[in-house]
């Protein structure tokens, strides 16, 4: 008996941190597969209508983004409370879709110029004025390919 | 004598490391949201030719005014009639020579699907979220119609129980390995029988 060594009595053992990492390491892989980088910081109130007939937009064809929506409260003292557009990160004007559409077009490849398609993110409480104005240009870029972005689900979450 | 114990590394630090990259990612990126209804605009026609007569029963007219408020062939309706409203309207057969129509044969409705005309006219006021349901129901009755064609005639060529989304989705997944060709060609036909022909007219 002599030769086993008494217990320490009183304190407890360290907690061994070593799995903390493990755990901050999965969040984070999870996070870099399953997301984008943000392609523009939105200066606009975005919130995207839903439906069910959706598609998925082809990645593979490139894509343009054009956002419509009431600017957000910090841009609002300034560019006031109506529905505009934004292109790449700043406001714009209905006239400057189309040489906004010619610079998407010159950075692309010749064959691919054709299969430019249109996202159009416009937010749920926008009016349709401005949105067929918009679309009134792209049909005068010849941009015919237009996509609605929608959330998926059941339409009558729109009627608010 | 006795080997000293290695100490234990301090792994508080692996930890902060981590930390950092993963609020720069949670700042820096989005999950994307890239699923939309896919529309075609029509092309800007310089020398505006006279449109084709087209018989005003073959027109089905949808109208939303600035109080977001349909009206459907001038009557007013709640969009959750007008999928069906529509599929009756482009069902209809009316002269005969639609071969797959099951429709009412109504005389003041359409002919036939690939010569119906689906008229959308909206007002500035309209809201957004609004067209977007009118949209989607209207895209539902059309592929209705074609999930019904595609169950019909797709074990002719080899497709059975297979309807026209699942016959797109298959089309354009990568790992799918059955005949593309036919896949085409059905689809393809399906289009031509029963095409989108959904104009919408300028405010």
């Amino acid at each position: 008996m002599a030769k086993f060594k008494k217990k320490k009595d009183g304190g407890l053992p360290p907690v061994n941190t070593a799995a903390l990492p493990d755990i901050v390491f999965m969040l984070l892989f999870f996070f870099m597969v399953a997301t984008e980088m943000r392609p523009n910081t939105l200066k606009i109130a975005n919130v995207l209508p839903v439906a069910n007939q959706v598609e998925k937009l082809d990645k593979k064809n490139p894509i343009s983004y054009i956002y419509i929506g009431k600017p957000s409260d910090n841009y609002a003292s300034k560019f006031g409370t109506e529905a505009r557009i934004q292109l790449n990160d700043d406001f714009a004007d209905v006239q400057e879709v189309i040489p906004f559409i010619n610079q998407e077009r010159a950075a692309l490849r010749e064959e691919l110029i054709p299969f430019l398609t249109v996202s159009l993110k416009v937010d749920r409480k926008s009016n349709m004025g401005i949105v067929g104005d918009v679309k009134q240009e792209l049909r005068k870029a010849n941009a015919l390919k237009i996509n609605y972005t929608t959330g998926t689900g059941d339409v009558s979450a729109n009627e608010e | 004598m006795a080997k000293r114990e290695a100490p234990e590394v301090n792994a508080g630090s692996m930890a902060d490391i981590a930390f950092l990259l993963l609020i720069f990612f949670l700042v820096t990126t989005t999950i994307p949201k890239d699923s939309g209804i896919s529309r075609k605009l029509p092309p800007i026609d310089p020398n505006e030719t006279t449109p084709p007569i087209i018989r005003q029963k073959n027109i089905f007219t949808v109208l939303i005014n600035g109080r977001n408020q349909l009206m459907v062939e001038d009557e007013l309706m709640e969009i959750k009639d007008l999928r069906a409203a529509a599929v009756e309207f482009l069902d209809n057969g009316g002269d005969g020579t639609c071969t797959f129509c099951q429709g009412k044969k109504d005389p003041e409705s359409s002919d036939n699907p690939d010569i119906a005309v689906i008229s959308l006219k909206n007002d500035r006021e309209t809201s957004y979220a609004t067209y977007i349901s009118v949209q989607n129901e209207l895209v539902a009755a059309y592929n209705e119609l074609r999930n019904r064609r595609a169950l019909e005639i797709g074990p002719q060529y080899g497709f059975p129980n297979m309807d026209f989304i699942s016959m797109q989705a298959r089309l354009s997944d990568v790992r799918w390995s059955g005949n593309t060709t036919k896949l085409k060609e059905v689809i393809q036909q399906i289009q031509l029988e029963i095409p989108q022909k959904l104009s919408e007219v300028s405010q």
